[in-house]
């Protein structure tokens, strides 16, 4: 919870940054789940839009630092407001990251659609998303209640990203070897389902600044594994 | 002014009166869908149990703009504050589950400097779109294999059995049957979006499993024949009799032996069987299919009803993926259940059991 203080407009200094890391979530949010949609639906126009979103997420990080900056210069904030400041420049450069990764995958929206792929490139795909955006969806919702109690849960997600991750990683390939053609446009899935699997990781960041700002701890460190797709290989036959 | 209308006066006074005392949250409350009030500074002031249901309790005071963070919902509020008109958009959550509202913001009054969102839930309206959907995917899947097997007697027909009256005749049969099934599988698929709401309501027809598995493997047998498998029937003219849907259950098995004989190939027999009684001491019946081809490895096991999934992405097979997924939704109809067995190398059983009938 924030502390009330003296001088308000201190409040309305940290109650923007809140405010300002919340829109750019949303946006953040928006953009992943339009970029998808645009991939699957063939959408250019919609692919278009996202590119163009982009900008917004970028503003925001620029807005949030200036800000931060200008507050701790203005008030020498200590203890849980400090972390207030440096959790939001921190989740504002995640957010502004996961933004690209977005704007990514809709750039190559226009490569992949180019021809008509069977559905089943994009089935897998579709399931890392939900993955994806229900990890973004969580730590958001637990930064804008600053509620910690299942934040851990975030990690394990995370595992289950990876794992379809590397999943998918397999079946792209099986594509690509079932005929030449596929390469394009498989490759650049491979590309898109990277990128779902870094703003997963993403999300465990800001799970983890969530964490800091409100115990003023670290989380304790136990990311044992990343995803295996490094060691995945096919043999035909 | 008669007795009468000084009375209905004095009432519709008293009404008028009643109203003005109403408290603005005793009414939020009778609401069913959710409705939230915040003041010109974004802070939430109100929220009735629906909107607490639906997005969880927010703290009074607390910036709304954080919980409605989509770059819609901020901009709703954001105009609503500071044009005062009426204003809506849609609000859609994709996961964890997926939502659809369409959201008003209002200025209550200015002197107040209120402002209340409500919200329409419009889930419903599109699960139904999506139903529609689901629709035509599953009859383009399901009117492809009545057809193929037609058309492939047609080339017999027009080719080696031109001059054979005998084969002509069973032919003839095999494509009528299969025809009047597709009449009533379009009749059942639109029926089925229908019925989907009710699907709790088991059906109680009485049918016999030995006679639907005949026609099953009668229709199959030129599969059978061409990808060179034996269908051995393993099962006698006890009468096996649950309560059922005789179109539906045809479909079942139709489903898993034809998966059976096409990924089940190479082991070149099929056996299909019933186990169990249905005659007077009434046990469960049990009907299963096995094959002896390269099995379903263990990983793909928990996933093979999946809609669209299939464990062996190498090889091309004609199946769309729906197969499986349709004979799980029909046995749940059933109340009946299906058990797996399978491991690489060893061929794959798909056991069906129908629960013994309440006597």
């Amino acid at each position: 919870m924030q502390v009330e203080h003296t001088v308000s407009d201190y409040d309305e200094d940290l109650r923007f940054l809140t405010q300002k890391i919340s829109a750019m979530g949303g946006q953040a949010e928006r953009m992943v789940e339009r970029a998808i949609d645009a991939l699957i639906r063939s959408d250019h126009k919609l692919a278009e839009t996202v590119v163009a979103d982009d900008i917004v997420l970028d503003n925001g990080q620029r807005d949030i630092d200036e800000k931060a900056v200008l507050v701790i210069v203005k008030r020498q904030p200590m203890a849980q407001d400090l972390r207030e400041i440096i959790g939001a420049i921190r989740i504002s450069a995640d957010l502004e990251r996961i933004g690209d990764l977005g704007k990514n995958i809709a750039k190559r929206v226009s490569v992949v659609t180019e021809y008509r792929q069977p559905v089943s490139f994009y089935r897998g795909l579709q399931a890392l998303t939900d993955l994806a955006l229900t990890q973004l969806k969580f730590v958001l919702d637990a930064y804008s209640t600053r509620s910690i109690s299942q934040i851990e849960v975030v990690r394990d997600r995370d595992d289950q990203t990876d794992a379809k991750y590397t999943s998918l990683f397999r079946e792209l390939l099986t594509y690509m070897m079932e005929d030449p053609r596929n390469i394009t446009p498989c490759t650049h899935l491979l590309f898109c389902a990277k990128n779902l699997e870094r703003i997963g990781d993403h999300a465990t960041n800001i799970a983890e600044t969530v964490y800091y700002i409100s115990t003023g701890e670290q989380m304790p460190i136990e990311r044992p594994k990343d995803d295996t797709s490094h060691e995945v290989t096919i043999t035909k036959g | 002014m008669t007795d009468f209308q000084f009375h209905m006066q004095n009432r519709i006074d008293e009404l008028k009166a009643s109203l003005e005392n109403l408290s603005a949250i005793r009414l939020a409350m009778a609401l069913p869908d959710p409705v939230i009030v915040f003041s010109g500074q974004f802070e939430a002031v109100f929220q009735n149990k629906p909107a607490v249901e639906a997005f969880g309790s927010v703290q009074v005071g607390r910036d709304i703009r954080i919980t409605f963070r989509s770059p819609e919902m901020v901009n709703l509020l954001d105009s609503v504050v500071s044009d005062g008109t009426k204003i809506s958009t849609n609000l859609i959550e994709r996961v964890p589950l997926e939502r659809f509202f369409w959201v008003t913001a209002t200025p209550i009054d200015e002197r107040v400097g209120l402002f209340v969102l409500l919200f329409r839930d419009q889930t419903e309206a599109h699960r139904i779109d999506r139903m529609r959907s689901d629709f035509i995917a599953n009859a383009s899947h399901e009117l492809r294999t009545p057809l193929a097997s037609i058309s492939g007697f047609i080339e017999t027909l027009r080719g080696p059995a031109r001059n054979d009256p005998r084969s002509q005749h069973q032919f003839l049969d095999i494509m009528q049957e299969q025809t009047g099934r597709m009449s009533r599988l379009v009749a059942d698929l639109l029926a089925l979006s229908r019925v989907e709401m009710k699907k709790d309501i088991s059906p109680d027809a009485q049918v016999e499993l030995g006679a639907i598995l005949d026609i099953v493997v009668e229709s199959l047998s030129k599969l059978a024949g061409n990808l060179n498998v034996d269908i051995t029937k393993l099962y006698r003219d006890a009468k096996y009799f649950v309560a059922g849907d005789r179109d539906e259950l045809v479909q079942v098995f139709q489903n898993l032996i034809e998966n059976a004989l096409n990924y089940g190939s190479s082991g070149k027999r099929v056996e299909v069987g019933i186990t169990g009684s249905g005659g007077r001491h009434k046990t469960a019946i049990e009907v299963w299919v096995q094959d002896y081809g390269p099995g379903i490895a263990k990983e793909h096991l928990p996933r093979i009803t999946e809609r669209f999934y299939r464990a062996n992405t190498e090889k091309e097979h004609k199946g769309t993926g729906l197969g499986l997924s349709i004979v799980k939704h029909i046995l749940a109809r059933h109340h009946a259940a299906m058990v797996v067995d399978s491991e690489s190398g060893k061929g794959a059983r798909f056991t069906v059991t129908f629960p013994s009938k309440p006597v």
